[in-house]
């Protein structure tokens, strides 16, 4: 019982992250219907933006700040780095070729990630880099937090699952209650009719990479808060998120943050009780019969397509 | 070779072209005359003296060139065009956007050393080996191929990447199959055990980390084997074995292009809907087009495990799967000349920004083609350039009167000489400068995109002198990366400027 309840926390911890980063690519997918494959790598850029931010206000041993101000100007920079990077990307890759043929902004996304991936390896080598949280605040992140029998849920993972909570409260009251979120609305259900209704279409989809890239790069630096990063993660990482999105029905929000729960549950409890090695293999066996068996996901509707 | 598309010869708009694509053809006729004149004159030479011409050629490099490397590199670019022509089959004809692709090359690669390996002990003499390798390609196509049914555009993109995903996935711990249940968890009292002694065989021992197949045999046949090194050289035998399969391949794909089924996915992928409302077995020709193309894959890989001696799984990842888009993009996706000629141009590319001298030289013309290029159509361009060129011995000797340590990295003599005079080239790089250089390039690069008229022109000449003292110092120190950013901006740039690459054909999608 205390295993399961452990893994229960530790897929809670990993599921968010994969739920901010789902969001992105069906935040993208439900405004422009492009598949956004750069998006794991932003996540990438993020989690070095965190990383740098870390350094420049003393490293974890000399924080010049206090710990909870640090964990935010962190996540903050990720967030703004990575909002920057996302409207970089979209104004050179995607938007000449927005009337193009499907598969040109799909290519162009490939070449994007793999420009991202190689770039950050140019500038800053292909070593992992560490936070090295635990040397923080003589490792409070890690000896606070509740306990719940036997099972010691550590303050760090608590602060990764709600702030990833309150980032995705703050994005549904952003598009469901905010004139900027109706008009995202409108484009994604009909892109035509909503510029015919004044909608400006250029500024709601760099919004939407705006939110998108920011969601990403707050998961970055959460995630690496636990994890050490590299500059190779943002394939895998971005194939996990668009799994997640595609389990939960791409183009719907609840459903990327259900679909990433669901995927952090079944990574874990894969590790746990079945092997390491193998637990991406089953999460990709997951994404291939939802393919198969139910493309729409959890909470997407079934496209009817018109002839 | 001529061009295997069928719109080539005609006159005027022909049928099945939008009004717009006739247009931009229209006026590619009357300003790019030159190009026009030229590609008219190429196109009307027979594909079959081509072909021979281009085989002749190439098989004439071992005589001009003696050293091994640039023998192996040739061999190389043959293994490209094959995977490239692979490729186009997929993507080019049936129009389904394979990322799985490379994987069946590997798929190939492992099963010719399964087949032919001391490890296992068959060594099955070739032409069956090869046979066997086709065959097994074609058949994991069709299987790879079976969620296509259902699955369009960048669905299926993302479930072949999957497979590719999964396919290094079990090549990489296939060894350690038997221990995916590990002794304390439930499922291992399952007796699921017998199926992966099997796979358990994949992986070797001897090589723990990348868990390769080693010893792979070398094409043999009756007893005669084709070594791989002649004289402590690479042999040049090799060259001619992947010419010949090149060729064989070339016809016979040609053929397949031109027979019903060539046909046939030409309309599919012009539009499925309409195919399917014509009558034609869509879902079986979507098969059909990843078969060809694995089998084509498979048999490359065969090639590539015989000549390597030994199979790793790394070598069948992403960045070769990029390589090979980048071929057929740039080439033209459809078009069989097209794609060949992409692969000549990219794997030599790719080989000279290994070194520093000749990347710096490619750097330089590119820059002075698309000034040249850019300038053909105004002459505040021309300016630009001759700016460029001041502004940087200006900057070059501000810097210099500055703090001498700032151009001390340079060593002068011949043409390094003269870019060493113009960019700034510090001795030693603080830590922060190439970040913030790189990301300055970027930056301008932006900003020049949201300016208009003149002060777009002011702004290039920095933007360009940047570029030039990144690649410089920041990129040609660490060739491995630096090339591979090149790829991806290859990749962009053709999206954006020319999606049909050199020799396809301009396609509007019908919505």
């Amino acid at each position: 019982m205390d295993t399961f309840i452990q893994l229960t926390v530790d897929g809670l911890t990993i599921g968010s992250v994969y739920a901010l980063i789902a969001l992105g690519y069906t935040l993208v997918y439900g405004v422009l219907k492009l598949l956004n494959f750069a998006h794991g790598d932003v996540f990438m850029v993020g989690t070095f933006i965190g990383f740098g931010m870390l350094q420049l206000l003393g490293g974890t041993s000399h924080p010049v700040v206090p710990v909870w101000l640090l964990l935010t100007l962190m996540v903050a920079a990720g967030m703004a780095g990575c909002a920057a990077l996302g409207v970089a990307i979209e104004r050179f890759a995607y938007r000449p070729l927005r009337d193009a043929p499907r598969i040109a902004p799909l290519i162009s996304a490939l070449g994007v990630s793999f420009f991202l991936a190689n770039s950050m390896q140019l500038l800053f080598g292909a070593q992992p880099r560490n936070y090295d949280i635990f040397t923080l605040d003589n490792a409070s992140l890690y000896t606070k937090g509740i306990d719940i029998g036997n099972v010691h849920i550590a303050l760090l993972r608590v602060i990764t699952i709600v702030s990833a909570l309150v980032l995705m409260i703050l994005l549904w009251f952003l598009v469901n209650r905010t004139r900027t979120g109706k008009a995202m609305r409108a484009t994604s259900y009909d892109r035509e009719a909503a510029s015919m209704m004044g909608i400006n279409i250029d500024r709601v989809i760099v919004f939407t990479f705006v939110l998108g890239s920011a969601l990403a790069g707050a998961g970055g630096v959460l995630q690496s808060l636990r994890v050490p990063t590299t500059v190779a993660i943002g394939f895998v990482t971005g194939l996990k998120g668009f799994t997640a999105a595609v389990i939960g029905g791409i183009g719907s929000i609840p459903g990327a943050m259900a679909g990433g729960l669901l995927l952090g549950f079944a990574e874990s409890y894969a590790q746990g009780y079945i092997s390491t090695k193998w637990s991406d293999l089953i999460v990709f066996s997951i994404l291939i019969a939802f393919m198969i068996f139910r493309p729409q996901g959890l909470l997407g509707r079934a496209d009817i397509r018109k002839v | 070779m001529s061009d295997s598309t069928p719109h080539g010869t005609h006159e005027g708009p022909a049928v099945g072209q939008d009004e717009w694509v006739a247009r931009h053809a229209e006026h590619r006729a009357t300003h790019g005359r030159l190009y026009t004149a030229l590609e008219a004159r190429v196109r009307r030479i027979p594909w079959w003296a081509g072909l021979i011409l281009f085989l002749a050629a190439f098989s004439l490099l071992p005589v001009f060139e003696t050293s091994g490397y640039v023998r192996r590199v040739g061999f190389d670019t043959v293994i490209y065009m094959l995977l490239a022509l692979g490729l186009n089959v997929v993507v080019g004809w049936g129009g389904l956007l394979d990322l799985g692709f490379v994987a069946f090359y590997g798929i190939g690669a492992y099963t010719y050393a399964i087949l032919d390996s001391p490890k296992f002990g068959y060594h099955t003499p070739t032409p069956f080996a090869i046979l066997i390798v086709v065959l097994v390609g074609a058949v994991a196509g069709l299987l790879v191929g079976l969620p296509s049914r259902r699955l369009t555009g960048d669905y299926l993109a993302i479930v072949t990447l999957f497979f590719l995903q999964l396919f290094q996935t079990v090549m990489t711990n296939g060894d350690r199959f038997a221990g995916m249940f590990s002794a304390a968890s439930v499922v291992s009292k399952m007796s699921v055990v017998p199926l992966f002694g099997l796979v358990t065989m994949i992986g070797d021992a001897s090589a723990t980390l990348s868990n390769g197949i080693l010893n792979v045999d070398p094409f043999h046949l009756f007893g005669h084997k084709l070594a791989v090194q002649h004289g402590g050289v690479f042999a040049v035998a090799y060259l001619y074995v992947a010419l010949a399969f090149f060729a064989v391949v070339f016809v016979a794909l040609r053929f397949v292009n031109h027979s019903r089924t060539g046909r046939a996915w030409r309309s599919l992928r012009e539009d499925p809907l309409a195919a399917e409302a014509m009558g034609m077995p869509v879902n079986w020709l979507k098969l059909m087009s990843f078969a060809f193309g694995a089998g084509v894959a498979a048999l490359t890989g065969s090639l590539f495990a015989a000549l390597n001696a030994s199979v790793f799984p790394l070598t069948f990842y992403f960045v070769l799967l990029i390589t090979v888009y980048t071929m057929v993009i740039l080439g033209g996706s459809g078009s069989q000349s097209g794609v060949v000629l992409g692969a000549l141009i990219v794997s030599p590319l790719l080989e000279m920004l290994r070194d520093p001298s000749k990347s710096r030289l490619i750097f330089f013309i590119a820059l002075a083609v698309g000034l040249i290029w850019a300038a053909r159509r105004s002459r505040a361009l021309a300016t630009v350039a001759i700016a460029t060129v001041a502004f940087g011995f200006l900057v070059h000797e501000l810097a210099r009167a500055i703090d001498s340590s700032w151009v001390a990295g340079e060593n002068a003599g011949g043409f390094q000489g003269v870019v060493d005079h113009w960019v700034v080239a510090p001795a030693t790089l603080a830590r922060w400068i190439p970040p913030l250089t790189y990301i300055g390039v970027l930056c301008l690069l932006l900003l020049l995109t949201t300016l208009r008229g003149v002060l777009r022109l002011v702004v290039l000449v920095p933007t360009l002198y940047l570029g030039a003292f990144v690649w410089e110092n920041v990129m040609l120190s660490k060739p491995e990366p630096a090339r591979y950013i090149v790829l991806g901006l290859i990749l962009i740039a053709l999206m954006i400027l020319r999606p049909n690459g050199l020799l396809g054909e301009r396609r509007v999608e019908i919505v």
